[in-house]
C-alpha cells in the first residue's frame, strides 16, 4: 500500500473511532477525547521537531506543558490590586535581580575564569536576592491567602495566553539549551527530566506566582458558559430545531467550539512545520540529525542549530500546555505527572512515526484514543476473566480494582513492540 | 555559644539523615553505573526496577509475618530481601532476554536502548502498581529505635536530642557490607575481572575469549542485588510508594553521573555528595546557628535557603555545575 493511501486510511480509522466512541457511548465522551486527541497531537508535532527532524531526546516535555499552564494564569487571571500594592513590584524586582546576578556570574566567569569569584558573586547575589524576594512574598502570600495570595495575571483574553506560553516555554527551553546541549545525548536527556521537575517544583511552591498547591479555579474560557447558553432563549429554540435538550445541546457547542479552536492551531502549527521540513532548512536539521560530524565539515553551526530546534519544538509543547490548561478551566500543579505528560508523548511519536509531522499528530490521536480507552476495555476484560471467581473474594477486588494500572502497562507493550517490529511508525519518514 | 548542642543538632537533623540517604543513593547509583559500564545506556527503568524489588521483598514480609516469623528487634524485612533479590533477578534477566539482546545484537545505538528502558518503564511500573497500588506503604517492624532523642536528652542532659533508628545504622552497615563485597568481586574473582575487561574494551575482552551474554547476565544479577537492597533500605527508613521510587531516578542519576558514569567508586562519593548538599541546601540552619552565633546575631528566619520541596533542583543543579566544569564526573568516567 502507498503511503498516502496509508495516510488517508489510518486518519480515517481514528475518525471511525470517535465517530464510534460518539455513537456507542456519548457524543461528550467523544469530544472530550477528541479535545484532548487535538492538544496531544500538538505536543507530538513539538516533540516530533525535536526528535524526528534534529534527533534531540527531551524527556522534560512535562516542564513546558506545565510552562503553558502558567502562562494562562499570568495572562488571563484578573489582577489582585491588593497584593500588587503589598510587594508586586520588589517581587519582580527580585526576579529581575536573580536573573541579573546569574548573568554577571556567567559573564565574570567567561571574562575572568575565577571560580571563586564566581562562587563569591553567586553566594553574595542570592543572600541578597532572598532579602529583597522574602517579605514582598510574604506580603503577597498574606492578601486574603484562602481566595487570592497571589499577584494574578495580566486580565488579558484567555486566547493570548496560547503564544504567550510558547514564549514561556522558549525562553525556559533556551537556557536548559545553552547549558546541557553540546553534552552527550543522554545527558540531556537527565537534564530535561530534572528541568521539569523543577518547574512543577516551582508552580507548587511559589504561592505568589501560580497559586501553588491551592490551584488556581475558573480561568475564563473563550467560550461561554453552558448555563449562560440555556438561559438564551435564541439557543434554546435553535437547539430545539436541531431536536436537542438545551442541556446536551450547550454542553455540546462548547466542546465543538474548542475543537474547532485547537484544529485551527493544529492545522497552522502543520503546515509551518511541513514548510519548515521541506525547506532547506529542514534538509540541513536532517543532516545534522543523520551525521552530525559531516554536517560540521559542511560549515553548518550544529550547536546553534539544535539550540534553534530545541527552542522551537518547546514553545510547541509550552503553547499545547496552555491550550490544555484553558480547556480544563483550572491550573492544578500536583496532576503533573511525567509519565502521562512526558512519556506518554514519546509513545505517541514514536508509535505514529518519528520524522513525520502527520505520523506525530496521527500517533497523538490514536495513542490519546486508546489511553482513555484501555480503561473501560480492561475494565470489561477482567470482568470476562474473574467471572469464574466467587464474589466478594479479595482477589477479584483487586484484580477489578487495580485496571487502571494496566494502561500503563499497555503503553509499555505498544511502545516495545513497535520499537521491536517497526521502528519507523506507523507513517515512516519519507 | 553551645557548642555541644550545636553539634547534636547538626547529627540528628543533617549529618544522620543524610549519611543514611547517601548510602541509598550510592547503591542505587552504583546500579546505573554498572549498567552504564557494562551495557553502555542509561537505564530508565531504574528507579521502577527498585519498586519491583522492595514490592516483591514486601509481599514476603507480609507472607513471614502471618507465619509469626520476626527478627526480633531488626525488621522481618531483612528475611525477604533475598527473596526480593531473587525475584528482581528473574524479571531483569527476562527483560533482557525479551528486550535488551535483541538490540545488543543489532548494535544499537545507545539512545534506541534508553527509549527501550523507557518503555520497560512503563511496564514494570503498571506491575508494581497493579499489585501493590500506588499508596505508601510501611514495612518496617522491629525496634525503631536504638537511641531515642528522649533518652539521649535524660542521659545526657542536653536541651537537643539525638535519635538514631535502627534503620539508619541498618543501611549504613549494610552499605557499608554490600560496597566492600561488590569491590572484593570486581577486583578479585575472574567473572569480576572479565567484567572490568568488558567494560573497559569490549573488543579486547571480547578477543581474549570473554563471554558477553556471561558478563551481562552477571551483570543483571548483581544489579538487582543492588538495587533491591537500596529500594528495601529506602523503604524501611521512609516508605514504599511506587511514584517516590520513580522520582528517586533523578537524584540517583545525579549521583552517578557527578561521580563519573561508569566508576563505581565515582558513584559512591557521588551518592554521598548530592544526599549532603540535598539535606544541607533543604535543612532550616536557625536552631543550629542559634546555638553558635551570640544573641545578638541569632537569626530571625529560618535560613533555610530552599524549600524542602526543592530537593530535586538541588541535585539537578550540582548535577549541571559538575557537567559544565568537569563533564566527565568527579573520578574520571566515560564518555560515550
Amino acid at each position: 500500500m502507498n503511503q498516502t493511501l496509508k495516510t488517508y486510511a489510518l486518519f480515517a480509522l481514528v475518525a471511525v473511532l470517535i465517530v464510534g466512541t460518539g455513537l456507542l457511548q456519548s457524543w461528550n465522551t467523544a469530544l472530550v477525547i477528541l479535545n484532548m486527541g487535538l492538544v496531544s497531537a500538538v505536543m507530538a508535532l513539538g516533540v516530533n521537531l525535536q526528535w524526528g527532524i534534529a534527533g534531540l531526546f527531551n524527556v522534560g516535555v512535562m516542564g513546558f506543558v506545565a510552562l503553558g499552564g502558567l502562562a494562562v494564569v499570568l495572562t488571563s487571571v484578573a489582577p489582585v490590586p491588593e497584593a500588587w500594592a503589598a510587594g508586586g513590584p520588589r517581587a519582580l524586582f527580585a526576579l529581575v535581580l536573580g536573573a541579573a546576578i546569574i548573568a554577571v556570574s556567567a559573564l565574570v566567569w567567561k571574562k575572568t575564569r575565577m571560580g571563586w569569584a564566581m562562587a563569591l558573586l553567586l553566594i553574595a547575589g542570592f543572600i541578597l536576592y532572598r532579602w529583597v524576594r522574602d517579605d514582598a512574598v510574604n506580603a503577597i502570600e498574606a492578601v486574603n491567602p484562602a481566595v487570592t495570595g497571589f499577584l494574578g495575571g495580566l486580565g488579558l483574553p484567555v486566547v493570548l495566553a496560547w503564544p504567550v506560553g510558547g514564549l514561556l516555554a522558549a525562553g525556559a527551553a533556551w537556557v536548559i539549551g545553552k547549558t546541557a546541549l553540546g553534552l552527550r545525548s543522554d545527558y540531556l536527556a537527565i537534564a530535561t527530566l530534572g528541568i521539569s521537575e523543577i518547574v512543577i517544583a516551582v508552580l507548587k511552591n511559589e504561592e505568589w506566582l501560580s497559586r501553588g498547591v491551592k490551584n488556581v479555579n475558573g480561568l475564563p474560557r473563550p467560550m461561554p458558559y453552558e448555563t449562560d447558553l440555556q438561559a438564551d432563549t435564541d439557543f434554546v429554540t435553535s437547539a430545539a430545531h436541531w431536536g436537542l435538550d438545551p442541556a446536551t445541546a450547550s454542553t455540546l457547542y462548547v466542546k465543538i467550539g474548542y475543537s474547532l479552536m485547537f484544529a485551527v492551531v493544529l492545522v497552522v502549527l502543520l503546515v509551518l512545520a511541513q514548510l519548515a521540513l521541506k525547506s532547506p532548512w529542514g534538509r540541513m536539521m536532517r543532516a545534522i540529525r543523520d551525521n552530525e560530524t559531516a554536517a560540521r565539515a559542511m560549515g553548518k553551526d550544529v550547536t546553534f542549530r539544535h539550540l534553534q530546534v530545541f527552542v522551537l519544538g518547546s514553545a510547541i509543547c509550552g503553547i499545547a500546555g496552555a491550550m490544555m490548561t484553558t480547556l480544563d478551566g483550572q491550573l492544578v500543579p500536583t496532576t503533573y505527572q511525567p509519565l502521562r505528560y512526558t512519556f506518554l508523548i514519546w509513545v505517541m511519536v514514536i508509535v505514529g512515526g518519528s520524522g513525520n509531522n502527520l505520523g506525530a499528530i496521527l500517533g497523538g490521536m490514536l495513542i490519546w484514543f486508546f489511553w482513555v480507552q484501555v480503561e473501560p476495555l480492561g475494565q470489561a476484560v477482567m470482568q470476562v476473566a474473574t467471572s469464574g471467581m466467587s464474589d466478594g473474594s479479595w482477589l477479584k477486588d483487586h484484580l477489578l480494582g487495580s485496571v487502571q494500572h494496566m494502561r500503563l502497562l499497555t503503553m509499555g507493550v505498544i511502545l516495545l513492540l513497535v520499537l521491536r517490529f517497526s521502528p519507523r511508525g506507523l507513517l515512516p519518514e519519507r | 555559644m553551645d557548642f555541644l548542642n550545636a553539634i547534636v543538632a547538626l547529627a540528628n537533623f543533617v549529618l544522620i539523615p543524610a549519611m543514611t540517604y547517601g548510602s541509598q543513593l550510592a547503591l542505587g547509583a552504583l546500579g546505573v553505573t554498572m549498567i552504564y559500564g557494562i551495557l553502555r545506556f542509561s537505564n530508565f527503568a531504574h528507579g521502577d526496577t527498585m519498586a519491583f524489588g522492595t514490592m516483591v521483598t514486601i509481599l514476603v514480609t507480609w507472607l513471614l509475618q502471618s507465619w509469626g516469623v520476626s527478627l526480633g528487634p531488626l525488621p522481618t524485612a531483612l528475611l525477604a530481601v533475598p527473596f526480593g533479590i531473587a525475584g528482581t533477578a528473574a524479571l531483569v534477566l527476562f527483560t533482557d532476554r525479551a528486550v535488551y539482546r535483541f538490540y545488543r545484537g543489532q548494535k544499537a545505538k545507545p539512545i534506541i536502548f534508553v527509549m527501550v528502558s523507557i518503555g520497560v518503564m512503563f511496564i514494570y511500573n503498571g506491575l508494581t502498581r497493579f499489585v501493590l497500588g500506588t499508596d505508601d506503604i510501611r514495612f518496617a517492624d522491629g525496634e525503631r529505635f536504638i537511641i531515642s532523642a528522649g533518652d539521649f536528652k535524660r542521659a545526657t542532659g542536653l536541651s537537643e536530642g539525638l535519635g538514631l533508628k535502627t534503620t539508619e545504622v541498618l543501611t549504613v552497615v549494610t552499605a557499608v557490607i554490600v560496597v566492600v563485597a561488590l569491590f572484593r568481586f570486581l577486583n578479585h574473582t575472574r567473572t569480576g575481572k572479565s567484567m572490568r575487561a568488558y567494560s573497559d574494551n569490549e573488543d579486547l575482552a571480547l578477543l581474549s575469549g570473554i563471554s558477553p551474554e556471561r558478563v551481562v547476565v552477571v551483570t543483571w544479577i548483581i544489579v538487582a542485588g543492588l538495587i533491591t537492597i537500596a529500594g528495601v533500605l529506602y523503604g524501611l527508613d521512609k516508605s514504599y510508594k511506587p511514584f517516590t521510587y520513580f522520582q528517586l531516578l533523578l537524584p540517583i542519576f545525579a549521583a552517578a553521573i557527578v561521580g563519573g558514569l561508569g566508576n563505581p567508586l565515582g558513584a559512591i562519593a557521588g551518592g554521598f555528595v548530592i544526599a549532603f548538599s540535598e539535606v544541607g541546601i533543604t535543612y532550616a540552619w536557625k536552631k543550629v546557628l542559634g546555638y553558635l552565633l551570640p544573641d545578638a546575631l541569632a537569626p530571625d528566619s529560618l535560613v533555610q535557603l530552599l524549600a524542602t520541596e526543592y530537593k530535586f533542583a538541588v541535585s539537578f543543579m550540582i548535577l549541571v555545575i559538575v557537567l559544565l566544569f568537569k563533564p566527565t564526573g568527579l573520578f574520571k568516567g566515560k564518555s560515550v
